[in-house]
């Protein structure tokens, strides 16, 4: 029976208290953080790492990949495809956006466990990514948050079955963002809960179970999408449940990342499943989807490391300003540094797989991965001089060493100041890259470091995608 | 293979003051340099029978140089990043040497005060520039590209960052005194090596007063054979030997490349001196110019060149070996840290000091029975970099 062979998950370090929000706007004082996506983070890049962390933690081959977000890099131009570029997929690969609700996560895991049993496909990776934009001062920038999760679907070896979906549609208006608009905007809160959540919510949790002829009590876990932590325990005290049954939404540590959201409440949920377990998952928005899923013996193995909770509490700390120039909500004096030239789309293209997935060449006489940091592909080897006598070999999975390093003051960059360093591959390499994640008092000759794909720069509207490193974990 | 020793001399040569030239343009300024040149040399325009024009940012072609209004001579522009400027005395030099031409001119120009901007454009010449549009070279500043040296230095040698901030503050103070010794200079302020320590950081480990200044500026010079040099002057200049060394990204791609050391500046100097004839540079050299863009690089090129042992650079600076006075001056005039660096203008710049110290008219900068001299650039940076040595010397 098709269902969830791996998950992965992605937070950002970065957190920002709600009480340091509060503080600017003298509003009630916020209880716990939201995870903000770094200056150089979105969707995408926060979608890639996912998706790596759950090719990690699951060894699957997948042929599809499903990418679901509210907060698409670009109004045309496929995501998914960029993601699965960067995840170094097969060219072979399916790719496909599922957008425009919180809920086009469920959609693309709907569609995966649906390839997956037609056979169309062997296994399906379904990421779900987002950072919603929220006006400042408001509500909705305390309760989101931004995050990714990653499912990996196949038929076989899987951790969890899916034995049951039920969805239903609703043409209801909570929130939504019209193409004009920057911000999310909200109905009144209690036509929200009472008209559409609640009701929905129930009629589907109720449909499902009545359709797989189970009784409340044997499920063994709820995990389920809210707009917020008051929201989602309202359901609970609706549906009359255990708590001791009901997955905690995690916002109080991270926030509500959209699309995300449910997925990383299933990771939390898993990481405590016992085999045979029964879990009701269901996601909202214009409707709901709910499934049953089924938690194999496979579960002992996948929680030998844990998921989600090592990424909960974040590392770097930051204030309102950050938040606000990160997001763009306020403007920022621009450099006095000479611009950078445009991008030029046939290099960008013709460099595709050291832009994409950080691919440099060994050479074949002399054994040495090399990788050029202006990106073009060697002909002939930096050590031996052979021509043409190379292997395609990826950095961008290989942990590094920080050799040098330097702390720039006049970097144009969102987090001043610039991080910089020169990274020494395991195994061979050496890469000079801006560092990311890394607050200027961590850089060390000696620090381990990993890559990270990120946004270097834009340019006439394209986003310049790249990798750097940051601290290993 | 044959070596330009004492084919070719400098007959003339010319110099802009450097700084912020506002009122002055590209035209300006390579007029200001090639008519002092001309002067020097005793010649007028129409004797030049060839010239090289090395900028980097401010000119295409060699219509560079239409402001002298040569009439239809061959004349040609070169770029080689941070050499440029010597590169086009290289050529100048090289085209007398093969007998084609007699007199022949080198002008070095750059105008950075035009771009608007501050500094170069450093993370260009890494990542953005035509060979790398793909965009993915890291966005930090030139500054930030020599910090690597001084943090692998600082480590390598177990020097506490503050003590090897103060020791190579002590390099910047000696080239302000230089400076202020120079009514050419940009810079021509003393520097106490407080107010270098206690300067705004720029890249860490390195602070303002570690950072050469953006400058405006151009020289000039005309080169002949060496038979007939003494018809031009009885002081002629003759060249010894001209190196470029150029290298392939080898330290960016390579992990055992060290950054304490570039090995551009190791080979280009030991070529350099093996044409020349030169044993000991230490000894044997009378002053010499190098690339101080930035003060690690200084403390550097002084291990490179054979100046110093290897990682013996720090007892040097502490015994003033470096100084106007001491055994070897570098930077005389002072150096990139008081004139800025108009690339294409630095070669040049460079050769103007040391010329005038080999004839004895360095006024207060003046050192003591001169006999050669040395001018070194490094285009590019650590393990990534286009290096230049010339050796001059005052007999032939």
């Amino acid at each position: 029976m098709a269902g969830i062979r791996s998950i992965g998950v992605y937070l950002p370090v970065y957190r920002l208290h709600r009480d340091a929000v509060a503080q600017v706007w003298r509003g009630r004082d916020g209880a716990g953080a939201r995870a903000v996506a770094g200056y150089d983070e979105d969707s995408v890049t926060m979608a890639v790492a996912a998706a790596l962390d759950c090719l990690k933690r699951g060894k699957t081959a997948p042929d599809g990949l499903y990418l679901a977000t509210t907060t698409a890099p670009y109004r045309e131009k496929q995501a998914a495809a960029i993601v699965a570029a960067a995840t170094d997929l097969p060219d072979t690969c399916r790719t496909a956006d599922f957008t425009d609700s919180v809920r086009s996560g469920t959609a693309a895991l709907r569609a995966a466990l649906d390839a997956v049993a037609a056979g169309s496909a062997r296994s399906v990776l379904v990421a779900a990514a987002d950072s919603r934009p929220a006006a400042a001062q408001g509500n909705l920038e305390m309760v989101l948050g931004d995050g990714a999760a990653a499912l990996a679907i196949g038929d076989d070896d899987v951790i969890a079955e899916v034995e049951e979906v039920y969805s239903l549609y609703n043409d209801f208006t909570d929130y939504w963002r019209a193409a004009d608009d920057k911000f999310i905007r909200a109905a009144e809160g209690r036509f929200i809960d009472e008209a559409g959540y609640f009701p929905t919510m129930t009629a589907a949790v109720d449909g499902l179970l009545k359709k797989c002829k189970l009784a409340p009590t044997d499920i063994s876990k709820y995990v389920y999408y809210a707009a917020d932590a008051r929201q989602h325990a309202g359901l609970a005290r609706r549906l009359k449940l255990d708590k001791a049954r009901v997955q905690p939404p995690l916002y109080d540590a991270i926030g509500n990342s959209g699309t995300a959201a449910g997925f990383l409440m299933l990771a939390a949920a898993l990481e405590t499943a016992r085999p045979g377990d029964k879990i009701l998952f269901a996601a909202y928005s214009d409707g709901a989807d709910a499934f049953i899923l089924r938690v194999t013996d496979k579960i002992k193995q996948f929680q030998k490391s844990q998921i989600i909770t090592p990424r909960l509490a974040g590392k770097v700390n930051i204030g309102y300003g950050q938040y606000l120039t990160w997001r763009a909500l306020v403007p920022v004096e621009v450099s006095t540094l000479p611009e950078r030239t445009a991008l030029s789309l046939p290099a960008r293209w013709r460099e595709r797989k050291t832009v994409t997935a950080l691919y440099g060449a060994k050479c074949k006489q002399c054994g040495t991965p090399q990788i050029s940091q202006i990106g073009q592909t060697p002909r002939v080897c930096v050590n031996c001089q052979a021509r043409d006598q190379f292997e395609p070999y990826k950095f961008s999975d290989k942990k590094g060493t920080l050799f040098s390093y330097t702390i720039d003051q006049l970097q144009p960059t969102l987090n001043p100041p610039g991080v910089n360093g020169v990274v020494d591959f395991e195994g061979g390499g050496r890469l000079i890259c801006e560092l990311t994640d890394c607050p200027p008092e961590q850089a060390r000759v000696g620090l381990p470091v990993a890559m990270t794909y990120r946004k270097m720069f834009v340019s006439r509207g394209i986003i310049n995608y790249f990798w750097k490193a940051m601290p290993a974990d | 293979m044959e070596s330009i020793k004492d084919k070719v001399a400098i007959v003339g040569m010319g110099c802009t003051r450097f700084g912020e030239r506002w009122d002055k343009g590209v035209e300006d300024l390579v007029v200001e340099a090639a008519y002092e040149a001309f002067e020097d040399a005793g010649i007028e325009p129409e004797a030049v029978q060839a010239a090289w024009v090395g900028t980097v940012f401010s000119g295409l072609s060699a219509l560079t140089l239409a402001p002298l209004q040569l009439q239809y001579v061959p004349m040609t522009r070169v770029e080689n990043m941070c050499a440029t400027g010597s590169e086009a005395l290289r050529g100048a030099a090289y085209a007398v040497a093969a007998g084609v031409c007699d007199v022949a001119l080198a002008v070095g120009v750059e105008k950075l005060k035009d771009a608007g901007t501050t500094g170069v454009k450093g993370p260009s010449i890494v990542g953005d520039n035509q060979e790398g549009a793909s965009g993915i070279g890291p966005g930090y500043s030139a500054p930030a590209s020599f910090a690597y040296l001084a943090t692998r230095y600082f480590h390598h040698y177990k020097i506490p960052p503050e003590e090897g901030r103060r020791l190579l503050a002590q390099i910047a103070v000696k080239n302000h005194h230089n400076g202020s010794l120079n009514p050419k200079a940009h810079f021509q302020n003393e520097l106490t090596v407080a107010q270098a320590v206690n300067a705004p950081i720029v890249a860490w480990p390195l602070g303002l007063y570690d950072c050469c200044g953006v400058s405006d500026g151009a020289a000039a010079a005309v080169v002949t054979r060496a038979d007939l040099a003494r018809k031009f002057r009885p002081d002629p200049i003759y060249i010894k030997s001209m190196q470029i060394n150029v290298g392939a990204r080898q330290g960016t791609t390579l992990p055992n490349y060290d950054f304490v050391h570039i090995e551009e500046n190791v080979l280009g100097s030991r070529r350099a001196y093996a044409e020349a004839g030169i044993k000991d540079p230490r000894r044997e050299l009378s002053c010499a110019e190098v690339h101080d863009c930035f003060s690690i690089h200084e403390l550097i090129i002084y291990e490179d060149l054979g100046f110093s042992r290897r990682g013996g650079a720090r007892e040097d600076i502490e015994a003033g070996t470096f100084a106007l006075a001491g055994e070897l001056p570098v930077n005389t005039d002072g150096g990139l840290k008081c004139f800025g660096h108009p690339l294409g203008a630095s070669g040049l710049r460079m050769m103007y000091e040391v010329y005038k110290q080999l004839q004895g008219k360095a006024g207060p900068r003046q050192v003591n029975n001169p006999r050669l001299g040395l001018t070194h650039n490094l285009g590019g940076n650590a393990g990534n970099g286009v290096c230049s040595c010339i050796i001059v010397g005052n007999e032939r």
